[in-house]
């Protein structure tokens, strides 16, 4: 990407929440690691926050499990591992990203599911006579329209 | 005395919308011309009380008359008027009345410029209009009253959270609750259709306009919040797939197939009831997004339970507005003729397709959204659903409709030509090849995908070029004649080639930023230097900075090229309002281009060093400088004569009853 030559220099200053997510002082030194931790990090929920992963908040609780991630992969667990050893823990609920099990089957068959329904839909519809999307039919229209349209057609009133 | 005037107003509005409901639609049952009169002007009535008892709020609001518990809670007199404004649509009840104060507002503008409507559908629509207002009107006076007063007026009011008074903050609401209830006009059109049981192209050139207008506003207002959480949350992240943008997000996706399905109905005369669902779904997501957001069930189904009567009565509204439209679309439906047959390779077939992926994707996030709620309601299992599952289903979906795009526009009606239109998106398509090639030279270390996500991009946005070149026969025939073509096209067809050219400019910010956005996260001292892409920024030092009611520590850093040339100067700050024991971070940021290098610091350590979070963006302005060019698109097209709300009736029409001609 060239940058525009003519300096384009916008500082704003803001507003801003405190400083989110991981802090320098619990990054690991590998940065091997340390990426793989992040990468955790990120499918982890912070039990109490709402809808934040544990590498964007700020609680301490998501300080702890931040630490206890970068625990495990230093111990030389896999991802998988650490993030078993998390949900044995602290239950489904951690997972921003649900596992596929029979209750969570509906969730994750809904997209490929109402794709599917809709494609057999339209195929039934170009096909069918009596489908809902290419149907014909003629305009049913009422006396006084169709007296209108006598009119047009005799060209009295063309606008 | 003002609060008691808007009080009362709001009680008459009410009353105004029970008769607005009612008399027109017996009117129309009996064939009494009289009664269905009766709609507009008593719309006209309703949004001047209505208007009324809004200004009676903004009055407590600006004179800060702390006896209106409203006011107390939420406004404080150190505020400058424009956040003293602005707090009026801050809290629950007054952004409740914000948004009936739209709704009637629409409902007037019908009831004005509506003058070519047929009289049935005009006095049905503004009926459907009344109950939805009187519905929420009901809602305010019996949960959610503005107008309550204390015994005692505190001299001051608390004050309003210092996050909250922020512009990006103060105009987001609006434009959204602008898209959220425009969408109402098309539900109300659909549902009067309905009730005649009969429907005609002309119809969809009625609520285009409408559902063009709804859909700017709301591009823009989930564009502005977007903005806002970027700059905000101190780490730059600018979609989050939380609930409550779901909630935006979904109308938009409804709005978007629904436009595109009114142009097939509006040209063709197809896709008559298809549309009308979809009129009915895009403004039933807007309730449901006003139930989720309003009613505290996002948190946990546990707070909706502790002030319940909020959340059953909003969930009332949607039972009873989104259950009885259906079950009306149900009953009423098949008497609705159909017409316009047209061969699946056609521009029609390629609105299909689109509409097909668009309510998918919609459904999608709808279901990811809701799951959690309904599982746990069910069956008492907590599960959360997040970004890692919205990323994986929802691109999957729109990557094949930003693909087919390029192809819609160069369909013909009725039958297409895939091949000439292939041929013709050769260019665009060579050019996307040439730029994925590029991607995949010059990257280094981003994900697999990335390039292929720019090749799509750039052939979205060639494509809408294509779209244009084509329509003019550029460097085809002379220079000045192309130039005459092009300005002889019609508005909507710019407005198209726009809309669909910002989708380009957006999906490359968002490729881009996520592909080959990096950061720099360390604790460093003045002196200290961190390299981020071309730039080496310098940590200067930290100094005080006092304000009117907060305290800097600022960070000062200066950024130069990694061959020295200089940039200028960043200065993130730590800031503490001793008064509230709140502290915030004000992030810099510095825009190289449409990239941006951002800055936010932490308190600093006791040996000195600051915690110091780097960022490099490339390309992240695109994601809203698109959702910009959508804007001016949507703009265009609704500049359009054709669609031009109270264009110039024919000198000849006559009568109002009888319906234009759908050329």
């Amino acid at each position: 990407m060239k940058y525009l030559k003519a300096l384009m220099l916008v500082v704003v200053l803001v507003w801003s929440f405190p400083v989110r997510a991981v802090q320098p002082d619990e990054m690991l030194s590998d940065p091997k690691l340390e990426a793989r931790a992040r990468g955790v990090s990120e499918q982890l929920r912070c039990l109490v926050c709402q809808n934040e992963s544990i590498d964007e908040s700020e609680a301490p609780l998501a300080h702890d499990l931040r630490l206890l991630v970068r625990q495990r992969i230093e111990a030389g667990d896999s991802d998988a591992q650490v993030i078993n050893f998390i949900v044995a823990r602290y239950g489904e609920f951690v997972l921003l990203k649900p596992r596929l099990e029979w209750h969570t089957a509906a969730l994750w068959g809904a997209p490929p599911g109402i794709l599917l329904i809709g494609i057999v839909m339209l195929i039934i519809a170009a096909r069918g006579r009596r489908g809902w999307l290419v149907t014909r039919g003629a305009a049913n229209l009422t006396a006084t329209e169709e007296a209108r349209v006598a009119e047009l057609l005799r060209g009295k009133s063309a606008p | 005395m003002i609060p008691e005037l808007g009080h009362y107003a709001l009680m008459l509005a009410l009353g105004l919308a029970l008769i607005q409901g009612v008399m027109p639609i017996v009117g129309t049952r009996t064939n009494d011309p009289v009664l269905m009169s009766i709609a507009a002007p008593a719309a006209l009535a309703q949004f001047a009380f209505v208007a009324t008892a809004f200004a009676a709020l903004a009055v407590s609001y600006v004179t800060s008359d702390f006896s209106v518990l409203n006011v107390y809670e939420n406004s404080n007199t150190q505020m400058p008027l424009i956040y003293r404004l602005t707090s009026i649509w801050g809290n629950h009840e007054g952004s409740m009345m914000l948004w009936v104060s739209i709704l009637t507002f629409f409902g007037a503008l019908v009831a004005v410029f509506g003058t070519n409507l047929p009289v049935v559908l005009k006095a049905n629509a503004l009926a459907v209009q009344a109950w939805i207002a009187a519905a929420f009107h009901l809602f305010i006076l019996m949960t959610s009253n503005p107008f309550v007063r204390i015994p005692n007026a505190p001299l001051e009011g608390q004050d309003l959270n210092p996050i909250l008074q922020d512009p990006g903050l103060a105009f987001h609401p609006p434009m959204l609750y602008l898209g959220y209830v425009g969408f109402s006009i098309a539900f109300s059109f659909a549902i009067a259709a309905l009730l005649e049981g009969r429907i005609d192209a002309a119809w969809a050139r009625w609520v285009r306009p409408w559902v063009l207008g709804a859909w700017m506003c709301l591009t823009l207002g989930i564009a502005g919040g977007s903005y806002w959480a970027y700059y905000e949350l101190g780490w730059g992240g600018f979609w989050f797939w939380d609930p409550v943008e779901n909630a935006s997000l979904m109308p938009w996706l409804a709005g978007t197939a629904l436009l595109h399905s009114a142009v097939v109905m509006e040209k063709r005369g197809a896709l008559k009831v298809w549309t009308i669902l979809l009129a009915i779904l895009t403004f039933s997501l807007s309730l449901i997004g006003t139930f989720l957001v309003r009613s505290g069930v996002l948190t946990s189904v546990h707070a909706f339970a502790v002030d319940p009567r909020r959340g059953i009565f909003i969930l009332g509204i949607l039972v009873v507005f989104i259950g009885g439209a259906l079950s009306l679309y149900a009953w009423r439906a098949p008497l609705l003729k159909q017409g316009g047959l047209f061969a699946p390779i056609s521009r029609e077939g390629a609105l299909v397709f689109n509409n097909l992926f668009l309510t998918t994707a919609c459904a999608t996030v709808f279901v990811g959204t809701l799951y959690p709620l309904a599982l746990e309601a069910l069956t008492g299992a907590k599960i959360s659903v997040g970004p890692p599952f919205f990323n994986l289903t929802f691109g999957p979906l729109f990557i094949p409709l930003l693909a087919v795009m390029p192809f819609g526009p160069l369909m013909g009606w009725k039958r297409g030509d895939l091949v000439g239109a292939a041929q013709r998106l050769l260019a665009a398509a060579l050019l996307a090849a040439l730029a994925t090639a590029a991607a995949f030279a010059l990257e280094r270390g981003g994900p697999v995908l990335a390039p292929f996500g720019v090749g799509i991009a750039i052939f979205v946005m060639a494509g809408a070029i294509t779209d244009i070149v084509e329509r003019t026969l550029f460097l085809r025939v002379p220079l000045r004649a192309a130039l005459r073509r092009a300005l002889g096209l019609p508005r909507s067809a710019w407005g198209t080639a726009f809309a669909h050219f910002g989708i380009g400019v957006t999906l490359m910010g968002i490729v881009g930023v996520t592909a080959w956005g990096s950061e720099r996260i360390a604790a460093i001292k003045p002196g200290d230097s961190l390299d981020i892409s071309h730039y080496r920024v310098t940590f200067d030092g930290t100094f005080d900075r006092t304000g009117s009611n907060y305290r800097d520590v600022v960070g000062r850093f200066t950024v130069h090229r990694l061959n020295g040339e200089m940039i200028g100067n960043m200065e993130p700050s730590r800031r503490a309002f001793p008064d509230r024991n709140m502290a915030t971070t004000e992030a810099a940021l510095i825009s190289r281009g449409v990239s941006q290098l951002y800055i936010s610091i932490g308190d600093p350590n006791k040996d000195g060093s600051v915690p110091v979070r780097l960022y490099f963006k490339p390309y992240v302005l695109m994601i809203w400088f698109g959702a910009g060019i959508m804007f001016l698109g949507g703009g265009l097209s609704l500049s359009d004569r054709r669609l031009r709300v109270g264009a110039p009736r024919p000198a000849k029409a006559r009568s109002k009853a009888v319906p234009q001609p759908a050329e």
